[in-house]
């Protein structure tokens, strides 16, 4: 080769620069790779959510084994564990300790905090009325409840923040703490400082609980303590479960496959020096994909090392026709086939570098580069470090019988018909079912782990948030101003049936307007008190009674308002803390909205909140159906990826076109692609699957890998290019290769992985087969051309 | 605290119950007698009135309503005066509605209430034996003028409610009177029954 030593050169330093990239990228396995690159404003909304918003900051922790008691002695000692810790904001186990703190701050600050403190309510009539109410209550259940504070709230504020509140949807009590239904574990809520999105901090929050419930157990006799485990759940989890289960999985299977791979490139070749020469344009190519991803986005996901694998599957090829199909044949048949492979691969994956998805856009620029470089490696370098003595196996005799038995399989190639009317027939049959079009397609978290997390939901009664009305504003005052608004828009909506309740942060912190405007509507002492007198004639209970009442008013009129500050060592901090967030445009006050009784709210009652919100012109608020935008995200992705991956397809088709300047070659190139496209296709379908994004990527690179295989069987049947049967043998080599690697990331626990390898395993192995169907016979029988390494 | 007091207002619903279901029954003095004719009652209807004496009020509040049971777990306690307000006790749910709110609660949320209900449950059925796991049982009396007291065993409910005295002549249930620990009391006057 000309100049080896300056290709060799240049690639040095090449690999140099890209491992310093390489090495200085950030990697992560957070939702990132699944959020849009240019976001609409309710795309935007819904990242921030899913990123930062309360649900995503949400641990369920139970509690399990040893008996009730013991049980609710290692809750106690937990979260008093977990409120000493800066990483959490709030956690709450249920104890009547901080229940009664909860219940203390709203009954002390009751005149602040109730909608129903206005001018009406301290008239002489409107104190009557509401008195007179209070005492009907207090002949029901409710009043019960009411009494010991009557005569400090004979207006019945307390029992309006507490009705306002909603029911109460916490758990049951067993030994004075939050347990399940049936009462067999404990269960605590914690609420972590750390926003959703920010993986070490959710990983570091992780490990505190777990630290923690050790050093809670460490306080109870080991006779106790029999059995005793914890359980979690909640977005954090899953975030720090699914970055170590990808983390791990790459890992495993690149590992898995650079294995098999070596083995089966070893009993080929019989050759060491071979096989470590066959891995420098893989492991190039790998390192130039992740230097190009790590230099055109903010941070390298470990999805897209995981789909990373998959170039083992063909950049590995290239070094075997390298090897296989001998070098003397190499720069004038073999690398110009290579090339065209190489470019219609490219024409493939380029095509998905405009994607909005970035973990596609990543998979395409790793594949791009790592491809182009490897290629690049195995034309200019790895010829020059061939040495001259290396000897690899000769493959002339496996690759004859190979040649042979295709003959015979020519003979059945009508059969191939059926391909394309059974696949069909499967589409047809599943066209209802085709798609999965729900984001969960992509959950890498085991079903188990989701369904324990389902269960701690509704039995901590934190049901998952799916509709928020998002109110932005530009200062933290005016964003609880706007809630404050919205609650009075939603409150008829609740009694009209539409919705069965909401939260807002202006609950617990009212904006300061309107604490000043309940403060103004209490009288002053002199005033109250005559008016008391007035107001209590007619009913059975005297002014003098209800001192108490006079000195709470006079207390709550004087008193400075309430700040954020008060909150302090509430859980209703944490709630105002989760409902007003920053956002892109200054401050957001998140209401989750509740349906009456299942999770989901209707049609109408969708339209209904949003005509209510639409007509409150002084707020700019949204409702975001988090699971819908989800979806509608995830649906959009799939949409656009197959078109990409149509676009990809028709630039190969037109690649080729330009190339082989041949119609019939053309058709004999892209017939067995298609044919396995729509076989696998038609394949998965039928044994259930619903297709995902990764299995439209998965076809792109059927199409991608097999068009080499086409190719080289369009070569053979050329005149006089190279020896055939050396040329079967290297494509059958590189295509167990490939079947080998894609069949391990068939076997990944992660989901999109194994998508990706249940779809390109089969596909390539077809691929092959139907490319070497449909070729056109090569011009001389296979004996007669020259035979292998000469 | 809350629960406890919940319980107050539970115990009186299914007692009132209780004597729905007992009205215009012909049953022999004997309480296990009573049980058995209460137990075969499938359904009651009949009038109340309710006088609950409270220490900071200057009066008694009264109330008037209607009472219904439907074997062997539905119970209604439909105040009308002064305010209308509705009472549902239905298998293990607790439906309270006023005006326009409905408050729905789930006894086994609340274990404390359970023994309460499920005394009550036992009584309607005749188990006398489940009656005495939660409350000491007294009966006294003649046929012509019997007294039914109970107190509680559990200390918590201890803690809310003092004793429960039901007085009843010959076949009928006339009144049920709850004496709370903190001196407040109410009293629940059976009328006749409602004509269906």
């Amino acid at each position: 080769m000309t100049r080896p030593g300056a290709a060799g050169l240049i690639w040095a330093l090449l690999v140099i620069i890209a491992a310093g990239i390489a090495a200085r990228a950030t990697y992560t396995a957070d939702l990132s790779a699944f959020l849009p690159r240019s976001p609409s404003a309710t795309q935007r909304l819904l990242i921030e959510q899913l990123r930062a918003g309360p649900a995503a900051r949400l641990i369920l922790v139970a509690l399990e084994g040893a008996d009730a008691r013991t049980r609710a002695r290692l809750s106690v000692q937990l979260a008093r564990e977990l409120r000493s810790d800066p990483r959490f904001i709030a956690v709450n186990n249920g104890d009547a300790a901080s229940l009664e703190r909860d219940r203390e701050f709203l009954f002390r600050h009751r005149y602040l905090l109730s909608e129903t403190v206005t001018p009406q309510r301290f008239t002489v009539a409107g104190l009557h009325a509401a008195i007179a109410d209070s005492l009907d209550l207090l002949t029901s259940p409710e009043g019960a409840l009411l009494k010991p504070l009557f005569t400090r709230d004979p207006t019945g504020e307390m029992l309006g923040i507490l009705e306002a509140l909603g029911p109460a949807r916490g758990p049951r009590t067993t030994e004075g703490v939050w347990s399940s239904r049936d009462g067999a574990q404990a269960l605590l809520i914690a609420q972590t400082r750390a926003a959703g999105s920010d993986t070490d901090a959710q990983q570091a929050a992780c490990e505190a609980i777990r630290r923690a419930f050790t050093a809670s157990l460490a306080a109870i006799p080991a006779a106790d303590r029999r059995g005793t485990a914890l359980l979690m759940s909640g977005p954090p989890v899953f975030a720090v479960a699914s970055r170590a289960l990808i983390k791990g999985e790459v890992m495993r299977l690149s590992g898995v496959s650079a294995a098999l791979v070596a083995l089966l490139l070893l009993s080929v070749y019989r050759s060491l020096p071979a096989l470590l020469l066959t891995l420098v344009p893989v492991a190039s190519g790998a390192l130039a994909g992740v230097a190009a991803v790590a230099l055109g986005f903010d941070a390298v996901h470990g999805i897209t090392l995981g789909f990373g694998i998959t170039l083992i599957g063909e950049a590995v090829d290239y070094s075997i026709y390298l090897f296989v199909q001998s070098a003397a044949h190499w720069r004038h048949s073999v690398w110009p086939t290579i090339r065209l492979g190489v470019l219609t691969s490219i024409c493939g994956f380029a095509a998905l570098l405009p994607s909005a998805f970035p973990g596609l856009a990543q998979l395409g620029l790793y594949s791009v580069t790592g491809l182009v470089a490897a290629a690049l490696v195995t034309r200019f370098v790895l010829p020059g470090w061939l040495p001259r003595s290396l000897a690899i196996r000769d493959l002339s005799a496996p690759g004859e019988r190979l040649a042979r038995a295709l003959q015979q399989l020519r003979r059945v190639r009508g059969a191939l018909v059926l391909v394309p009317l059974l696949a069909g027939a499967a589409l047809y049959v599943h066209r209802g079912t085709l798609w999965n079009r729900e984001l969960s397609a992509l959950n890498p978290i085991p079903a188990a782990d989701q369904a324990l997390d389902e269960r701690l939901r509704a039995e901590a009664g934190a049901p998952d948030v799916r509709y928020v009305i998002v109110a932005s504003a530009p200062e933290r005052e005016s964003a609880l101003a706007d809630a404050h608004t919205l609650g009075a828009l939603l409150t008829p909506l609740i009694d009209q049936g539409v919705i069965g309740g909401f939260e807002s942060p202006a609950r617990y912190l009212p904006p300061l307007a309107v604490q000043r405007a309940r403060q103004s509507s209490l009288p002053a002492p002199p005033e109250l008190s005559a008016r008391l007198q007035q107001a209590v004639a007619g009913l059975p209970v005297s002014a003098a009674r209800l001192q108490p009442f006079l000195l709470d008013v006079e207390r709550a009129r004087t008193a400075p308002p309430l700040t954020s500050t008060d909150l302090e060592g509430t859980s209703l901090a944490a709630a105002v803390e989760g409902l007003l967030v920053r956002s892109a445009g200054g401050w957001a006050a998140l209401l989750p909205v509740y349906a009456v009784a299942s999770a989901d709210l209707s049609a109408s009652a969708v339209a209904r909140v949003r005509a209510a919100l639409a007509r409150e012109t002084s707020v700019h608020a949204v409702l975001l159906d988090l699971q819908g935008e989800a979806n509608r995200l995830y649906s959009g992705y799939l949409s656009e990826a197959v078109q990409l991956a149509i676009t990809g397809f028709c630039a190969i088709v037109l690649l080729l076109s330009v190339a082989l300047r041949s119609f019939a070659r053309v058709t004999r190139v892209v017939a067995p692609l298609a044919l396995s496209v729509l076989a696998v296709a038609g394949l998965l379908v039928a044994l259930g699957e619903r297709l995902t994004i990764l299995h439209v990527v998965g076809m792109l690179l059927i199409v991608a890998v097999g068009s080499n295989y086409a190719l080289f069987f369009d070569r053979s049947a050329q005149p006089s290019q190279g020896s055939v049967p050396l040329t079967l043998a290297s494509l059958l080599i590189a295509n167990i290769a490939t079947v080998l690697t894609f069949s391990v990331l068939a076997c990944s626990r992660v989901t999109v992985l194994a998508d990706l390898g249940s779809t390109v395993a089969p596909g390539t192995l077809l691929a092959l087969l139907f490319s070497a169907l449909l070729a056109r016979p090569p011009p001389a029988p296979p004996a007669a051309a020259p035979t292998g390494a000469s | 605290m809350r629960r406890r007091r919940w319980g107050v207002g539970v115990l009186t619903l299914v007692l009132a119950a209780a004597c729905a279901a007992a009205e215009q029954t012909t049953a022999p003095p004997a309480f296990d007698e009573v049980l058995k004719l209460l137990a075969a009652r499938r359904h009651g209807h009949v009038t109340f009135t309710e006088v609950q004496q409270l220490a900071m009020l200057d009066r008694p509040l009264q109330s008037s309503g209607e009472l219904l049971y439907e074997a062997p777990d539905r119970l209604e306690k439909r105040t009308l005066r002064p305010q209308a307000q509705t009472l549902i006790l239905e298998h293990d749910v607790l439906t309270a509605r006023r005006g326009r709110r409905t408050h729905v609660m789930e006894l086994r949320d609340y274990p404390q209430v359970v023994p309460f209900i499920e005394s009550i449950r036992a009584t309607l059925a005749g188990d006398r034996a489940a009656l005495e796991r939660f409350f000491r049982v007294q009966f006294d009396g003649t046929l012509a003028a019997w007294t039914l007291l109970l107190v509680p065993v559990d200390a918590t409910l201890a803690g809310a409610v003092k004793d429960i005295r039901i007085e009843g002549e010959r076949d009928a249930i006339r009144t049920v009177e709850i004496r709370q620990s903190d001196g407040d009391r109410s009293l629940l006057s059976i009328g006749p029954e409602v004509p269906r």
